[in-house]
């Protein structure tokens, strides 16, 4: 995984307490509101988010700039591509 | 719909009418301790050889080389902890496992039982996307010190199919043993000792249509085990406690007529499980299909899709007459994503496994994916983003 400085203007999603498949429904979701270029940074503590967000940026043809763990907390920044 | 239809059969596969048969006619002839001299003794002795007879020789294995166990967990254990026993008995300072990461968790939990209580280190061997093993990767892992490598023949969550003969010959390298969790598959794919290269190969009977409460452990001639439950000298020492002969007889009989229907069963399953895997993504948009479409265990079909609960959709599809299984923990209390479609690194949420029997047709599989589809788009319009 790249360890791309995440980009200041990416809308934050907090996705911390909630289960499966709920990070990626809200991942989706805000995806869908910014404009192409633009990214959203999601934080989740679902243990299911570590495979499922990066499966998710594949299948919906979106890119993955960073993805850590910091805390017990999975930080995700997806950009939105198209 | 009225009638159900049941999609779990690499949960329990149904009894066979003639297992239940061979059940009852054993539980009312057989009752005595098939160790006893005495007549009543001889006719369960009897019995119990004639199983175990016919048991091994489906298994490419010797007759005394089957330890009859309660279940699949307990031959597992035995294999990998009774293996450890006989090791140490014999002072060999092998103290390596090697497993792998996509292993039943009976499997998993008895080698990291090795490794937190006796002292054993355990390396856990990755697989790639589609659930497979790479022998270059366990040949890289075991060495003179490696006791055993634990691999299943199929996987039970995405019907991944091991190299297990290639990774016999790494074993055989090195002087390791090799056994095969050979569960999902004895009774339904030609499974010997031989074919496998396992040298102990583990088998349930509720999976191929016995009774639950027997498996069994084929130990081939490099193959040694010792008892984990001790107390008696039955089973030549490796399995102590009074045998339940009456489970042992249908589960023999099951077997027997599992491998008369193989070629039968199994084609048939093969051509509704790949007309699955092609119909599901057709029918559903944002769904991944997991696990090998060659090579890959006839009745598992492996399905994730995207932003569903997999225990809705359990719930939802049982509603709806059907009954399978989820490895999605969304709303289960464990709370841990499926071992297996982590160590994939493919879709862990919304998934079912649809574990087809040999009844199931292809006008069958479609009403299901038309169930399916209509579920799918249900709880996505409930909770879902709204894609346009």
């Amino acid at each position: 995984m790249s360890e791309l400085p995440t980009s200041d203007d990416a809308v934050e999603v907090d996705a911390t307490g909630l289960s499966c498949p709920m990070p990626v429904i809200e991942l989706a979701k805000a995806i869908d509101k910014v404009a192409v270029g633009r990214s959203v940074r999601l934080l989740a503590t679902d243990p299911a988010a570590k495979v499922d967000v990066p499966v998710w940026c594949r299948m919906q043809r979106q890119e993955l700039r960073a993805q850590e763990e910091r805390d017990r907390v999975w930080h995700f920044e997806v950009r939105r591509v198209h | 719909m009225s009638e159900r239809v049941y999609l779990d059969h690499a949960s329990a596969w149904p009894l066979r009418p003639e297992a239940r048969q061979a059940w009852t006619d054993a539980a009312a002839l057989v009752w005595a301790d098939p160790t006893r001299s005495h007549r009543e003794g001889r006719t369960a002795r009897d019995l119990l050889d004639r199983a175990t007879v016919t048991t091994a020789a489906a298994l490419g294995a010797d007759e005394g080389s089957l330890v009859w166990t309660s279940g699949g967990t307990e031959a597992v254990h035995l294999a990998v902890l009774g293996a450890a026993r006989a090791a140490e008995r014999r002072g060999e300072p092998r103290t390596h496992l090697v497993c792998s990461a996509v292993e039943h968790s009976s499997v998993l939990r008895a080698c990291e039982r090795l490794r937190d209580e006796h002292g054993y280190t355990l390396d856990v061997v990755g697989v790639d996307g589609a659930g497979l093993v790479d022998p270059d990767a366990v040949a890289a892992l075991v060495g003179d010190r490696t006791l055993a490598v634990h691999v299943q023949h199929a996987n039970h969550e995405v019907g991944a199919i091991q190299p297990t003969n290639e990774i016999a010959h790494v074993c055989r390298r090195v002087g390791a043993l090799l056994h095969v969790d050979a569960c999902q598959t004895v009774g339904q794919l030609g499974v010997t000792l031989e074919q496998l290269g396992a040298d102990l190969l583990s088998a349930s009977g509720a999976k191929f249509g016995g009774p639950a409460g027997t498996g069994l452990l084929a130990v081939g001639r490099r193959g040694r085990v010792h008892a984990l439950l001790e107390g008696d000298e039955r089973q030549r020492r490796r399995r102590s406690g009074a045998l339940d002969v009456a489970g042992i007889a249908a589960t023999a009989v099951a077997l027997e007529v599992a491998r008369a229907n193989l070629q039968t069963e199994r084609s048939a399953r093969e051509l509704v499980r790949r007309h699955l895997r092609r119909r599901l993504p057709e029918a559903v948009p944002d769904v991944q299909v997991h696990g090998p479409l060659a090579d890959a265990h006839p009745g598992i079909v492996a399905v994730s899709a995207l932003y569903v609960d997999g225990e809705a959709l359990v719930s939802r599809l049982d509603e709806a007459g059907y009954a399978l299984h989820s490895g999605s923990s969304c709303a289960s209390t464990s709370g841990e994503p499926s071992h297996v479609l982590m160590a994939m690194g493919v879709l862990t949420h919304g998934h079912v496994r649809i574990s087809i029997g040999p009844d199931l047709d292809v006008a069958g599989a479609d009403a299901f994916v038309a169930a399916y589809a209509e579920v799918v788009e249900r709880l996505r319009r409930s909770s879902g983003p709204r894609r346009s």
